[in-house]
């Protein structure tokens, strides 16, 4: 047992700043102990999300250091002995009291992506599906909804002028899901994730599935398929020319994929055409190209640079934990 | 009085777990225009944490399985206290539930023909829990939830608008119901968000709040479990049947703290994980009870091969009903065998190998890696009982899920009582929220369609503001945290996994004193998001639902199931027809229990059952004619 100091951002919708507190901390313990602890003894009223304590639920979402992170998962054996703990609220969101911010915006975005279309010819019992195609969409639903990757992305992180465009990661993996599921009646997955959800805002910088406590790999597994899947419909010849010849309602959506529809696939996938879909998505300019590469793909920045991954979210000038004094937590609506 | 939020519904669910977001959706599908009330944020509940699967007998992995082996295998879990009619409504239903999950879009683990896989669980005769790898619970939430936006999707399509029939307000927290002239008005309570009081008009009222498990210091629940479902119906009027019977999950982590309650899913000793003491021993052998015998292994040697061929061999001990064996750690760790932390090993490491581990326990793997740098697939855990789930709660009917005193009020899932008896089998509670919670949500609208709307009086929802902001205005109160604490030691102490009478008797007067010191909590601080005003708050539901345990455990003299009197060891067929209801007869009074006769089970349930069988359970008057009603 010994005693640490722990700034924590206390405030409000009006006001607020960092206050100092010493606290016992023991062996074993994570973040979110000594954030009830402080509860008990110093800040009864001080507002922080959590339930599970076990990593499971998502809720104790929070920033250390700088850091989006969970604090059910955060060790305190993780910091050096003297450091301060530094704990603000999630950046991107409003804040509500204290730690708590108001995430509405991630449940907004997951009512505009459309909900698992069931195959009408098949009654509940008669789903036959194989352990190796489910298992890409299981692992996008392993996610907690810890929106951790939501408040990461810099797409959003100090743009809030983005939000409206933009879902997030959280959702690209949703259609992800969607789009690889074997049995999902919907073929236009990956026009939604370019018409209305804003996947071209993305460039790939990998800073989610940095942050993801599920260890989800957001980026190579949901989010550069469905770019691709976007991208090879974009650009398929077929699908140019009819956009030139034929009128919209005689267009019929050529589903292309490179890795889904491909006859020696599963055999569950046969996506029906579906009419009009797809050269709507064209009419409104997707945010930004998807700029492919001569072999069809997307050129990964990280194949040219010194380290693995994606270059940091925050600047690969900075290292954690941020020195207290530099962060910036800014209230939003004091910008 | 102050501003208060209105709303008028058809449906009010109270709860945002499996068993609410489930009856919600069945409510919105007969057309009942419905709330959801969620003390979290959407698709947060406790649901997630449930890891072992769903138990339905589809019969995928063996044909052999039926509903008539669930129910068999239920009743057995239960200790044959179940409420007959439940259990074998829960067998024959789970299955069509757990299907139409996969129209939902959910995604199980499957079998090499394509079915969904079923994995082996405690006290179940064949493979029979739909999973997906060891987060089932996750999947059941996620969902729910994604059917409701779906819903919405489609309100929304309808109307303009996504909250037009189904809504769903987070983050609110009921503190009372109101009840006019014994049927239900609608519901009190607050924004967590804001601390805006709110009301709700309904006439009908679905509880779904989950159980109590927060009144125990070591306990595998999260905050919100803290018996508002159970207090809200015992002022309202309603009944709690078998309180005395909480589960203590024979596997949670003792050590290190950060991970202090939690579960290590009972599939770790399915797929081969087993518990040895301090010496090393693989003690389970030495507690195989009686009655059980015949269906496990006797020696190390037969059990490792049931792995490979079940048919012929016994089961490992490993196995056994979670009772049994947190008694039989229990004894372990009081006889002195047991680890620094106080708990034994449970080892999988030296049984599989890494990959195998890392496949089929991936979060097991990865929240004891990254929770408390353990590597179960180097090293063995520490494991100790941890508060679990209660199977006692609000008595209701079986067919409909409505309770008998309060007109308009249903309830399904862990809040209820009667479905899991003494103790619940694993895999049990997910079916039993779908089933359950489909059956409220589809009565609760049809009664809503029916029934005339009563009045709220002014008089109530006065008394429910006063109530729930008397913690706010009050300076120098008592420190709701420490009560809190107070309350847990006293619960784990005396009201624990193993009882004795006069312990008992002790924390009932211990209750009655912090019954006293609650009634004057304060709780610094705003009203917006104050967590100390909603502990304040929630205490109150704590401890008349502690009290309830305390007494029904004061007054069973045996022990059976999740109640075990040190005093009283054995099981006694006197008390399997017996049991035990409580009711809080005004505000302010104590909890009474009355006694109440268990129904028969009807001729064709009971020859399930081999006479012998039924021997071990049933008084010598009941077996002469096991299907005489009393």
């Amino acid at each position: 047992m010994h005693t640490r100091t722990f700034q924590i951002w206390r405030g409000d919708v009006h006001d607020g700043g960092l206050a100092d507190y010493q606290v016992e901390v023991n062996e074993g313990e994570v973040v979110l102990d000594v954030i009830h602890r402080l509860q008990a003894t110093q800040a009864p009223d001080l507002a922080c999300r959590w339930n599970c304590k076990a990593g499971k639920c998502g809720s104790c979402s929070v920033e250390i250091n700088g850091r989006p992170r969970l604090a059910c998962m955060t060790r305190m054996s993780t910091f050096e002995p003297d450091a301060t703990v530094t704990v603000t609220p999630l950046r991107s969101f409003p804040v509500i009291r204290d730690l708590v911010t108001d995430v509405s915006y991630n449940y907004t975005k997951a009512r505009e992506t459309p909900a698992f279309a069931p195959p009408p010819e098949l009654a509940p019992g008669q789903y036959r599906m194989q352990q190796r195609d489910v298992q890409r969409s299981q692992e996008f639903r392993k996610c907690i909804e810890c929106f951790l990757c939501q408040t990461v992305c810099h797409v959003v992180r100090d743009h809030d002028e983005n939000k409206p465009a933009f879902a997030g990661p959280r959702l690209f993996i949703r259609a992800a899901e969607l789009s690889m599921h074997p049995l999902d009646d919907r073929t236009d997955r990956a026009a939604h994730a370019a018409r209305e959800q804003g996947i071209g805002y993305c460039n790939i910088t990998k800073c989610c599935t940095e942050v993801c406590p599920e260890h989800i790999r957001i980026t190579d597994n949901a989010i550069i398929p469905m770019k691709e899947r976007v991208a090879d419909r974009r650009y398929d010849p077929l699908v140019w020319l009819g956009r030139r010849i034929l009128r919209r309602d005689q267009m019929v959506e050529q589903y292309v994929s490179s890795t889904a529809a491909t006859p020696t696939g599963s055999g569950h996938w046969t996506p029906a055409p579906l009419a009009g879909a797809f050269e709507q998505a064209l009419e409104v300019p997707p945010p930004q190209a998807a700029p492919v590469g001569p072999d069809g793909k997307l050129p990964l920045s990280e194949t040219l640079l010194d380290r693995a991954g994606a270059a940091s979210p925050f600047g690969d000038d900075v290292s954690f934990p941020v020195p207290a004094e530099d962060l910036r937590y800014v209230h939003p609506d004091s910008v | 009085m102050e501003n208060v939020q209105r709303h008028g519904y058809d449906v009010v669910v109270i709860g945002a777990g499996g068993a609410g977001l489930r009856a919600a959706i069945e409510a919105r599908l007969a057309g009942a225009r419905t709330a959801i009330i969620s003390k979290s944020l959407f698709g947060k509940a406790h649901t997630v944490m449930a890891e072992g699967g769903a138990a339905a007998a589809m019969g995928n992995v063996n044909s052999n399985d039926s509903w008539q082996v669930h129910f068999r295998d239920t009743m057995r879990g239960g200790k044959f206290l179940n409420n007959v009619r439940m259990a074998q409504l829960h067998a024959q239903e789970a299955p069509e539930r757990i299907w139409e999950l996969e129209s939902y879009g959910a995604l199980f683990d499957r079998t090499p023909d394509g079915k969904i896989s079923q994995r082996n669980f405690g006290g179940h005769e064949y493979p029979r829990l739909a999973h997906v790898g060891d987060r089932t619970g996750l999947e059941l939430i996620r969902t729910l939830q994604q059917k409701i936006v779906s819903l919405q999707q489609e309100d929304f399509a309808g109307s303009g608008s996504y909250d037009s029939r189904l809504r769903v307000f987070d983050e609110t927290t009921i503190t009372d119901l109101l009840v006019t002239d014994g049927a239900v008005a609608g519901a009190f309570g607050y924004v967590r968000q804001t601390g805006e009081l709110i009301r709700f008009e309904a006439p009908a009222v679905v509880l779904a709040t989950g159980g109590i498990g927060r009144s125990y210091r070591v306990t595998s629940n999260s905050w919100e479990y803290t018996g508002d479902g159970h207090a809200l119906a015992l002022r309202a009027g309603g009944q709690l049947i078998n309180m005395e019977f909480l589960q203590f999950h024979p596997t949670g982590m003792v050590w290190p703290p950060s991970v202090r309650g939690i579960l290590v899913t009972e599939s770790v000793r399915g797929d081969g994980g087993v518990l040895t003491n301090s010496e090393g021993r693989r003690f389970m052998f030495d507690y195989i009870p009686e009655v059980f015998r015949d269906y496990y292994a006797q020696a190390p040697e037969e059990a490792d091969r049931w792995y490979t061929d079940p048919d012929n061999h016994g089961r490992p001990p490993e196995l056994l009903p979670r009772d049994e064996v947190a008694r039989a750690i229990n004894a372990e760790v009081k006889a002195g065998r047991g680890t620094p932390a106080g708990g034994v090993y449970l080892d999988v490491s030296s049984r599989l190998s890494a990959e195998v581990i890392r496949r089929k326990l991936p979060s097991m793997y990865h929240q004891f890696r990254e929770l408390a740098d353990v590597d179960i697939t180097k090293q063995p855990m520490e494991v100790g009982p941890t508060c679990h789930y209660v199977m006692g709660g609000v008595e209701v009917d079986a067919e409909t899920t409505a309770t008998a005193s309060v007109f308009g009020l249903f309830a399904a899932g862990e809040v209820t009582g009667g479905m899991h008896g003494a103790n619940r089998l694993g895999g049990n509670s997910l079916s039993d929220l779908l089933v359950f919670g489909k059956r409220a949500g589809e009565h609760a609208a049809a009664h809503a369609a029916a029934a005339a709307r009563s009045p709220v009086a002014d008089a109530d929802l006065a008394t429910a503001a006063e109530t729930a902001l008397v913690p706010l205005e009050r300076s120098g109160g008592e420190n709701p945290y420490a009560l809190q604490q107070e309350l847990q030691s006293v619960m784990g102490n005396l009201v624990g996994i193993i009882r004795r009478g006069s312990e008992l008797a002790e924390a009932l007067e211990k209750l009655a004193e912090l019954r006293e010191r609650v009634a004057k909590v304060g709780a610094p601080g705003g009203r917006a998001y104050n967590p100390a005003w909603h502990l304040a708050l929630d205490l109150r539901h704590m401890l008349v639902v502690s009290e309830c345990t305390a007494r029904a455990a004061l007054q069973r003299e045996e022990s059976r199931g999740g109640h075990t009197r040190e005093d009283f060891p054995a099981m006694n067929p006197a008390w399997r027809q017996v049991n035990l209801v409580c009711s809080v007869p005004g505000d302010h009074a104590e909890v009474r229990v009355t006694r109440q006769p268990v129904p028969a089970m009807p001729p064709d349930l009971a020859a399930l059952f081999q006479p012998d069988e039924l021997a071990k359970y049933l008084t010598p008057e009941e077996l002469k004619d096991p299907t005489d009603a009393h």
